[in-house]
């Protein structure tokens, strides 16, 4: 069904997705000089697995912070289910049901782990001021508990839920950010790459987990370098690369040719882009993005006459 | 034994201090006290303070015994310097009730008793002025409290033209008044900023390097008897050095071991502690003049008029601050000192040497600071040093640094600028000794509706 | 010579005395601010002012009871806190240190301003708002009691038992938020507000909260104390006591309960008898230690306090009794 509804969508970038959970406009953020983000037009699709690559420095993590309110864009608006989240503080958008993670793991090193969890868990009345004092609170963090535990089980942490989370190796931070997302029943989650440093055999537990979620109807975003992870479970892959969406397409159309990822990843990592101002690509990049669409092109063609 | 009844005041506040006593032992303290400076920021406090402080001797009385009054006192002196004999001075109490007066002797001294310790009025009866003698302050009012030699100093003079002028004359004045102390705030707030921009540490031992410049020269100039410009040039000196040793003792120490922001904060704040209360024992705390240029008069030059001094300070600190943005624009430190307070990562990364230029930093701001602590006491303070001096212009400081931009150089003399005026201006509409309130004020005010100051960038306050 | 009898019963009635109680909620209140929530308020003597001559100031000058003039002082405490964070809160540490401090100055030169006479009493203070509750003590205000050697007055008593009593309750008060789901949001934030924040929380309103809560236990140990001495004089509430109650927490151990009550009493314990001894032994004509001068004893606790408070932040931030890896005060 996912992926007769993603034959359908056009493999172009700022392409319209049926069901659009995340939907982005001109958004720009620059640093000085340098252009972090410049996307025009953005849609990610509810109930997808949609991969974020591109080269690094290409702007996926300032994309993040920008959507969940940690760093402000210079111009551009986005809405999340049809409303406007543009103006929104972190814990807002979080609060909506629109979580992130960290690359660099912000897991609370003082913190136990199993208390890490139970943080993350919403509507705590004890974490009201007046709330706290009046003790109502030991039931729901009983139910808390357990179902941090289990969630804990399932990323293979329930070992360590007493121990500081500074005890935690960074793989296991995180599997302990990623877990502690989770509990918050989020309805997109947005990983900023998950898997970096957390061994084979765990990552394939995990990716049946994040499929799980899917199957359980929620979003997820991630950015990840590894290409087979992302040809494992990603519904959709949109490539950026200096700040911009150049390519979108299903994961079996890039990773049917290794070309496309080799441009991106590969040989053309240090090349500069060029664009003119209507952010057509010009000269050099003009020639590697054609290059890529009719790849990407042939590609989705093959994949259709698979699937025929 | 001794009952603890009513609570001894934990403030600890020196109750005698007339018994300090300057030129004997005047030399050894001079070197003691930049030593005791210093050693406190090598931590080596403890041991020059017990070996060195010298004995008393005859200065180190005991609490004077519970008097029945408590003596006040003052000389007259005209404008021209001589002496006023019979003129009758009367103290009020706080209901307006006369409840001592005296009359003048023939060198110009008067001396009376109140009954109580408590805020008083001094006045001078105009009846008894000698023909021509005007006084331009007959009233003063003071606090007195036991224990505390009190001086009551009545200004005379003929009226100055300044004072019946337009509200124009008189706008122009305080707006020069304003500058003036803005330049001073300035070239302190300078260091202060640097600092800051280039290390990330808000150096709340700020004051002090401006009250020990100022405490050194007012040694070498009232002790030594060295003219105040060498004094002050000395004092720069022992200031860029106490910059200098307090990075290498304190600070590149606490970088190198990655201390925390909120450690750094706490460490600079005992500091700072620690040091004006060792100026506090080193220098006493009253109010010290210096030994040159007391007693100055206006000149007019037409639109204004304005003392030597004063005007000296405007043009010291203008060139001065010239030069310190002569140096950030044209010399190589100065450009990396810049790039450093742009960017640490980006300017360790193209090669410059970061922690020679913080120590620069350090050197300049500990510079600027001795010769802020100068001018400072010369215009503001009415030419005196005073212990608290430093951490009074410290709050300033603040003021003008975050309106300006906390971390930019030309951002912090800007706001320092405003501030000045604006202390200066709103001492004419509240009391003057509420006078740095709209300073302090226009801190609140700038950070609810523009954290990052005048000139600040937003990456930075977060 | 140095009487040691003397100097240890001053010792042991400084341990349990007025100053260790109010440095103890001063501390308890700076233990929330800065041992559980990471915020530097150098300015919490200002509360202490705002409770002490809110209290007052209702009593005298608006004619308010006493326990009216009370609930004034801890709402002052409240507006105080509010007033400072809403500006500074989002930012760097650092500013709302150099608010804090600047504020406790602007107020302490605010009550002793002469234009203020009328209100605050100016630089003379304020007397006769606690009558009513010396009138309230159980004991005989004007005898001695006397516990093996250590005496007290017993209007002191009565003020120490209602002060400790007081104590007593805001560490009930503390133990419970900062086992609750609330203290944990705020050590979290702590640690990494962008963590916090991303999980949903409102970071601005813990920080605010917990300064508000921290700085009405400043204003709560300001109506204590100005209880007690039964005067208000501006000049005691000057920047540098802060940092008395600083050292106390540090001492203690920060982000401890009990850190700031056993640090503040430790803190006057030792201050007692360095004062004293210094005192006693630089007293007299031929002083024990001839090369301190008596008059500069006072001056000399303020550059002990300031170098024990570099020293330990330093060297040992964990406190006399922490453990390292508990601290997270270099965090930032
Ligand atoms: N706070 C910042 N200040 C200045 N420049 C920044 C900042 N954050 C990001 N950048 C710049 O923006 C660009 C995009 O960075 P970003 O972190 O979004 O890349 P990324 O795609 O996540 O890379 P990676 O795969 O390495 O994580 C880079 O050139 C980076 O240098
Ligand atoms: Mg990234």
């Amino acid at each position: 069904m996912r992926v007769e509804v993603s034959a359908e969508v056009p493999a172009q970038p700022g392409a319209r997705k049926p069901d659009p959970v995340l939907v982005i406009d001109s958004i720009t953020r620059s640093f000085g000089g340098v252009r972090a983000v410049d996307v025009a037009h953005l849609e990610f699709q509810r109930g997808w697995i949609t991969g974020l690559i591109g080269p690094n420095g290409a702007g996926k993590t300032t994309l993040f912070n920008l959507l969940t309110g940690f760093d402000r864009p210079d111009t551009g608006r986005w809405t999340f289910d049809g409303i406007p989240l543009s103006r929104l503080a972190p814990h807002q958008v979080a609060r909506r049901g629109l979580v992130r993670t960290f690359q660099l793991t912000k897991a609370l090193a003082k913190l136990t782990v199993l208390d890490n969890m139970r943080l993350a868990a919403p509507q705590q009345t004890g974490e009201r001021f007046f709330g706290a004092l009046l003790g109502t609170w030991g039931r729901q963090e009983q139910a808390n508990t357990g179902k941090a535990m289990e969630l804990l089980t399932r990323f293979q942490l329930d070992a360590k839920a007493h121990d500081l989370a500074g005890c935690l190796s960074g793989g296991q931070r995180k599997l302990l950010e990623m877990a502690r997302a989770l509990m918050m029943d989020p309805a997109v989650v947005m990983l900023d790459e998950p898997m970096a440093g957390v061994n084979p055999a765990l990552t394939e537990s995990l990716l049946q987990h994040v499929k799980s979620l899917r199957d359980d109807g929620m979003t997820v975003v991630f950015v990840e370098h590894d290409m087979d992870v992302i040809r494992d479970i990603s519904d959709w892959v949109v490539v950026m690369a200096q700040g911009r969406v150049i390519a979108e397409g299903r994961s079996e159309a890039l990773s049917a040719n290794r070309a496309v990822v080799d441009a991106y990843l590969g040989s053309h990592h240090d090349q500069v882009l060029e664009f003119d101002a209507d952010g057509n690509p010009v000269g050099q990049t003009a020639m590697l993005v054609a290059e890529i669409e009719s790849e990407l092109e042939a590609a989705i063609e093959r994949g259709q006459d698979l699937s025929a | 034994m001794r009952p603890v009844g009513p609570v001894r005041s934990p403030d600890g506040a020196r109750p005698d201090n007339s018994g300090f006593t300057r030129p004997v032992a005047g030399l050894l303290r001079a070197v003691l006290g930049a030593l005791i400076a210093i050693a406190a920021l090598t931590g080596l406090a403890a041991p020059a303070l017990a070996t060195q402080q010298p004995p008393h001797g005859t200065s180190s009385q005991p609490a004077p015994p519970e008097q029945p009054g408590l003596p006040v006192s003052g000389t007259l002196r005209n404008v021209d310097g001589t002496l006023l004999s019979g003129v009758r001075v009367q103290a009020l109490d706080a209901s307006g009730q006369q409840v001592a007066s005296t009359t003048s002797n023939t060198g110009g001294r008067w001396e009376l008793t109140v009954p109580t310790p408590g805020q008083y009025t001094f006045r001078i009866d105009r009846q008894s002025l000698p023909p021509g003698v005007t006084v331009l302050q007959g009233e003063v009012v003071r606090d007195v409290a036991p224990g505390t030699l009190s001086l009551v100093v009545f200004r005379f003079g003929a009226q100055r033209a300044g004072l019946q002028t337009s509200a124009s004359a008189t706008a122009l004045r305080v707006l020069v008044d304003g500058i003036r102390f803005g330049l001073v705030i300035g070239i302190t707030g300078v260091g202060l900023s640097l600092i800051f921009g280039t290390t990330g540490l808000t150096n709340f031992a700020h004051g002090e390097l401006v009250t020990i410049g100022a405490v050194l020269a007012w040694t070498l100039n009232v002790t030594f008897g060295l003219q105040l410009i060498w004094a002050t040039l000395l004092a720069i000196v022992a200031g860029a050095a106490l910059g200098a040793a307090t990075d290498l003792a304190i600070w590149r120490p606490m970088r190198r071991r990655r201390a925390g922001l909120i450690a750094q904060l706490v460490i600079s704040i005992g500091l700072a502690l620690a040091l004006r209360y060792l100026v506090l024992i080193y220098f006493g705390g009253r109010s010290e003049s210096f030994a040159d240029y007391t007693n100055q008069v206006e000149r007019n030059y037409g639109f204004i008029s304005i003392t030597d001094k004063d005007l000296a300070t405007i043009v010291i600190s203008l060139a001065v601050l010239v030069g310190v943005a002569l140096l950030l624009q044209r010399t190589r430190i100065g450009k990396a000192m810049r790039a450093v307070a742009d960017n640490r990562d980006l300017a360790a990364s193209s090669g410059i040497n970061v922690e020679r230029v913080v120590l620069f930093v350090w050197i300049l701001a500990g510079a600027l600071a001795a010769l802020g602590g100068v001018l400072f006491g010369l215009s503001e303070l009415g030419g005196t040093v005073q212990y608290e001096m430093g951490f009074n212009l410290l709050l300033l400081m603040f003021a003008g640094v975050i309106l300006g931009g906390l971390g930019t150089a030309y951002g912090a003399l800007l706001g320092c600028l405003v501030v000045g005026v604006l202390v200066q201006v709103s001492a004419q509409v509240i009391p003057v000794d509420l006078k740095y309130l709209g300073g302090l004020a226009v801190l609140i005010v700038i950070l609810v509706i523009r954290p990052q100051g005048l000139l600040g960038s937003r990456a930075r306050i977060g | 010579m140095i009487d040691i009898a003397s100097l240890l019963a001053n010792g042991i009635a400084a341990l349990v005395g007025p100053s260790a109680i109010f440095f103890a909620l001063l501390a308890i209140g700076l233990n929330v601010h800065f041992g559980y929530g990471g915020l530097l308020n150098f300015g919490q003597i200002g509360f202490a002012l705002v409770g002490g001559y809110g209290m007052g100031i209702a009593v005298l000058y608006f004619g308010l009871p006493l326990w009216s003039g009370v609930l004034v002082g801890i709402v002052a405490g409240v507006v105080l806190a509010l007033l400072l964070g809403i500006p500074t809160l989002r930012l760097r540490a650092d500013y709302l240190a150099i608010v804090t401090i600047a504020a406790a100055e602007i107020l302490r030169l605010i009550t002793r301003s002469t234009s203020m006479t009328d209100f605050s009493g100016g630089t003379q203070g304020l007397t006769g708002y606690g009558g009513s509750f010396r009138q309230l003590s159980p004991f005989d205000n004007g005898r001695f009691y006397d516990f093996y050697g250590v005496r007290f007055l017993g209007q002191d008593l009565w003020a120490i038992c209602v002060g400790w009593t007081v104590v007593g309750l805001s560490l009930i008060l503390v133990f419970l938020l900062v086992r609750s789901p609330w203290g944990r949001v705020l050590k979290a934030i702590r640690e990494d507000e962008d963590a916090v924040r991303a999980l949903g929380k409102n970071v601005f309103v813990y920080k605010m909260q917990a300064l508000v809560l921290g700085g009405v236990f400043g204003a709560v140990g300001g109506i204590v104390f100005a209880l007690t001495t039964q005067s208000l004089t501006p000049d005691f509430y000057s920047p540098p006591q802060t940092f008395f109650a600083y050292a106390a927490l540090i001492i203690g151990g920060a982000g401890r309960v009990f850190g700031p009550v056993i640090g503040s009493m430790i803190f006057w314990f030792v201050l007692s008898i360095t004062d004293n001894f210094l005192r006693q032994a630089t007293a007299g004509s031929n002083p024990l230690i001839s090369f301190i001068d008596n008059q500069d004893v006072g001056a000399i606790r303020f550059v002990l306090v300031g170098v024990a408070l570099a020293v330990l932040m330093a060297f040992r931030p964990q406190g006399i009794f922490g453990k390292r890896s508990e601290v997270l005060l270099d965090a930032r």
